[in-house]
């Protein structure tokens, strides 16, 4: 499948790069050249620099053919935008955006957008633990 | 009414400004803390120094007594994400966003938020007016009637000596202003001969706008 990743962080990169191990075209963008250092040196995928929030960059980073789009810039706005973008403009089938704002990612949920909190899933996480003692 | 206000910039500060001298309640919301001790000192307690797209903040905000928030930073995600919020879950009636790049209107539009206002086409037509070489720049956009206010201005020597009546203009168009060198400004009648270089402010069609342009460009 082809997958376009905006934000390569440390979440971006990391998603990259399992998403290229396991057979999947990825394609990842960021507006900052140096951030696809983190890229591991075998990272099959494509570096994309460019803005998600420009339609005309999402085109050229192949939009279009791509099988599932996944924001995780550290801007949740930007997230939001461009997730909306790929699903309402492009009608990606599979988007997902990270919302660190657990209000802001549950009120893009009731809009239809996969908004994941990983504040949330920490908070769910640390309960189970603590249940476990 | 009660306005609230996503960016204490030169536009959001001047839009409070004028709220205010017409008796509204406004408040800005603006992230940068230096800035937001400068709008307390031009004009008094009306800022909450916060981010605009938490709905946290927005509710301390009371968004829901707004009875209208315009978004004016100069990101186009942190206008959206508010406009957003107020729109589908606080039901502002009145929802306003500022579009940076002006390729980003119609993914606005298409997210439900319709009353846009380009940060690039205002300044653009106002510039093309200024430089007088222009056969037509937009003055206003009256979206709800799908219609532009327009300068047009006889660049065709073709149209010389011909009256208002004798032009090609589309259905619907109405000229409702003559500017002629030299002379005040009049309201044309269908029988109003033109001059070179005179000027009208028409109501024409939206969709009209390069039939309209058409017609008085330079014939060379």
């Amino acid at each position: 499948m082809n997958i376009i990743i905006m934000g390569c962080g440390r979440a971006g990169a990391e998603l990259a790069k399992f998403l290229d191990a396991d057979g999947h075209e990825v394609t990842i963008m960021d507006i900052d050249a140096s951030s696809f250092d983190v890229l591991p040196s075998d990272f099959g995928g494509m570096a994309f620099l460019g803005d998600a929030t420009d339609e005309g960059m999402l085109k050229k980073a192949g939009i279009a053919q791509a099988g599932a789009f996944i924001a995780v810039t550290r801007d949740d706005d930007k997230n939001a935008m461009t997730a909306q973008i790929a699903h309402q403009i492009f009608n990606v089938p599979k988007v997902v955006c990270r919302m660190y704002d657990p209000l802001r990612a549950e009120f893009f949920q009731s809009l239809g957008l996969e908004a994941i909190s990983p504040i949330l899933l920490f908070v769910q996480l640390v309960k189970e633990k603590l249940k476990d003692n | 009414m009660y306005i609230i206000i996503i960016g204490g910039g030169d536009l959001g500060s001047s839009l409070a400004r004028e709220f205010l001298a017409n008796n509204h309640e406004v408040l800005i919301i603006e992230k940068d803390v230096a800035r937001c001790e400068q709008l307390k000192d031009e004009l008094g307690s009306i800022s909450l120094c916060s981010m605009g797209s938490e709905i946290a903040t927005l509710t301390k905000a009371g968004i829901a007594r707004a009875d209208m928030l315009i978004a004016v930073t100069s990101e186009d995600d942190d206008n959206l994400t508010p406009c957003e919020i107020a729109k589908r879950k606080f039901n502002v009636p009145k929802v306003i966003a500022k579009v940076n790049n002006p390729k980003n209107e119609h993914i606005f539009v298409k997210l439900g938020i319709d009353c846009t206002a380009n940060g690039v086409g205002p300044v653009l037509e106002n510039i093309k007016v200024l430089t007088g070489i222009f056969p037509l720049a937009r003055l206003l956009s009256f979206k709800e009637m799908e219609s532009e206010l327009v300068l047009v201005k006889v660049h065709n020597s073709s149209l010389v000596s011909k009256s208002l009546e004798d032009l090609p203009l589309p259905a619907g168009a109405v000229v409702t202003l003559l500017i002629r060198q030299g002379e005040g400004p009049k309201i044309p009648t269908p029988e109003t001969v033109l001059q070179a270089e005179d000027q009208l402010v028409c109501l024409i069609p939206s969709e009209s706008e390069e039939s309209v342009q058409a017609i008085f460009a330079s014939n060379q």
